[in-house]
């Protein structure tokens, strides 16, 4: 058993704290045993400083300043012929150093080689849009500023793209609760019937829908049905289908189950 | 004029038959329910397949139409989010009356497994629901036997009179 730690604010605490089981770090190798991430790194760090470099998963990682995102990015699109941007996102370390972590993720497909360059970037502190460079960088620093809240300068449109554009907060934020905050709770009231309309529709209801076979009031077995309210019963007996009213309907043929045929051979 | 003798009182060819204006304005309603195609998720699928040849939902008349204002019935078939709810309600809006509303599935009935800020914790919440059909995904034979009671509900309501609004705010 896991030690019980009390939850009051666990908003506040990220979930990797003590709460799930922290995975080990995969092996870290040095950038120098791969000569074509060599020469690559080498390249880069004439113009950045570079902060830290490994190879982790046949894939070299780059931390840099985030000041120099779209120089090193410009670097390895002309010089080292990664000509793909494959991804671009962030993760919340707000919790931890008020910190974003943003990542981009490239491939080069003459090379076969995929680099990821990291920085860190302080809460209040905006990026360098990769858009002149990558076009896939469009939407994905989108989503990024969407579900993370991070800024991105110089962004040809920079608007939300999953959430709808009157949307208050960023999801993917570790301080985002699950089932939405109070804007997010209401929102699809407020937005079509007005704040004056909450009253009238009332909370979400959040409990999942429990169906309980003995509760006969609220429930009924198709083709067993008993009185409503009365005791249920294991071996109750079949009720026939009624598909229709008691005294059939006008042109349409009445329905007897007894009149139906089962087919057991699949194959017939 | 027939040339030949036909008595129409014994051998059941009288080409009358008597009912009241309810039942026949219903057996109209009931028999010829237009549903607009609302797929939103996996239980869309469920809901094309009724609508295909194997289940076939022709037969009870149960045609898809791709516009509200052609339609009578919106099977809403699968999750509803936020951002979509304003859309669901405008083209509710536009179907005209009589219409009815089936909600498909756990996620259309309660917001199912998705119990997180982007879904709709049940359409019931934008629209006024008729039907309840519960399942993840609900089988073609089940949404068939949940229009049949649907059309169990249309025969048993009063066609002559004006219908009772039915809204939630």
């Amino acid at each position: 058993m896991r030690k019980y730690v009390p939850k009051d604010d666990v908003q506040k605490k990220p979930y990797y704290t003590d709460r799930y089981w922290v995975a080990p770090q995969v092996a870290k190798f040095d950038v120098e045993s791969d000569e074509v991430f060599a020469a690559d790194l080498a390249t880069i760090k004439e113009k950045c400083e570079v902060i830290e470099a490994y190879i982790q998963v046949d894939q070299m990682v780059v931390i840099i300043k985030p000041t120099d995102n779209f120089t090193v990015a410009q670097i390895l699109k002309d010089e080292c012929a990664y000509n793909q941007l494959s991804e671009v996102g962030a993760m919340d370390w707000i919790a931890k150093q008020n910190q974003y972590e943003v990542f981009y993720q490239f491939l080069s497909m003459s090379k076969r080689k995929r680099v990821r360059i990291k920085c860190f970037l302080d809460v209040d502190q905006a990026v360098e849009s990769l858009n002149p460079l990558y076009r896939s960088a469009d939407w994905a620093e989108r989503e990024m500023w969407d579900m993370s809240g991070v800024k991105v300068n110089n962004h040809p449109y920079m608007k939300r793209i999953l959430m709808p554009d009157d949307w208050v907060g960023h999801p993917l934020l570790k301080t985002y609760p699950l089932q939405g905050d109070e804007a997010a709770a209401w929102y699809e009231v407020d937005r079509i019937f007005g704040k004056e309309a909450r009253d009238v529709i009332g909370p979400e209801n959040r409990e999942p829908a429990r169906v309980d076979r003995y509760d006969t009031e609220r429930f009924g077995r198709l083709g067993h049905e008993i009185e409503r309210g009365a005791e249920f019963k294991e071996d109750q007996a079949k009720t026939p289908l009624a598909y229709q009213e008691e005294g059939g309907v006008l042109i349409i043929k009445k329905f007897h189950e007894d009149d139906t045929v089962e087919i057991t051979d699949r194959k017939r | 004029m027939a040339q030949h003798q036909v008595n129409y009182t014994q051998d059941g060819g009288l080409p009358v038959a008597l009912t009241s204006v309810d039942k026949i304005v219903n057996w109209g309603r009931s028999n010829s329910l237009w549903a607009m195609t609302y797929g939103l998720a996996c239980c869309g699928i469920e809901m094309m397949a009724s609508g295909a040849s194997r289940y076939d939902f022709d037969r009870f008349g149960t045609i898809f139409r791709a516009s509200p204002r052609q339609s009578d019935l919106m099977i809403v078939a699968g999750t509803l989010t936020k951002k979509h709810a304003e859309f669901i309600k405008r083209l509710y809006d536009q179907m005209p009356e009589p219409r009815w509303v089936i909600s498909m599935g756990s996620c259309a009935n309660t917001g199912g497994m998705f119990n997180t800020y982007a879904t709709v914790q049940g359409v019931d919440r934008i629209i006024p629901v008729d039907l309840y059909l519960p399942g993840c995904a609900p089988r073609p034979e089940t949404l068939q036997y949940a229009v049949m009671m649907l059309q169990k509900k249309i025969r048993a309501e009063k066609a002559g009179k004006s219908q009772r609004q039915k809204r939630l705010v």
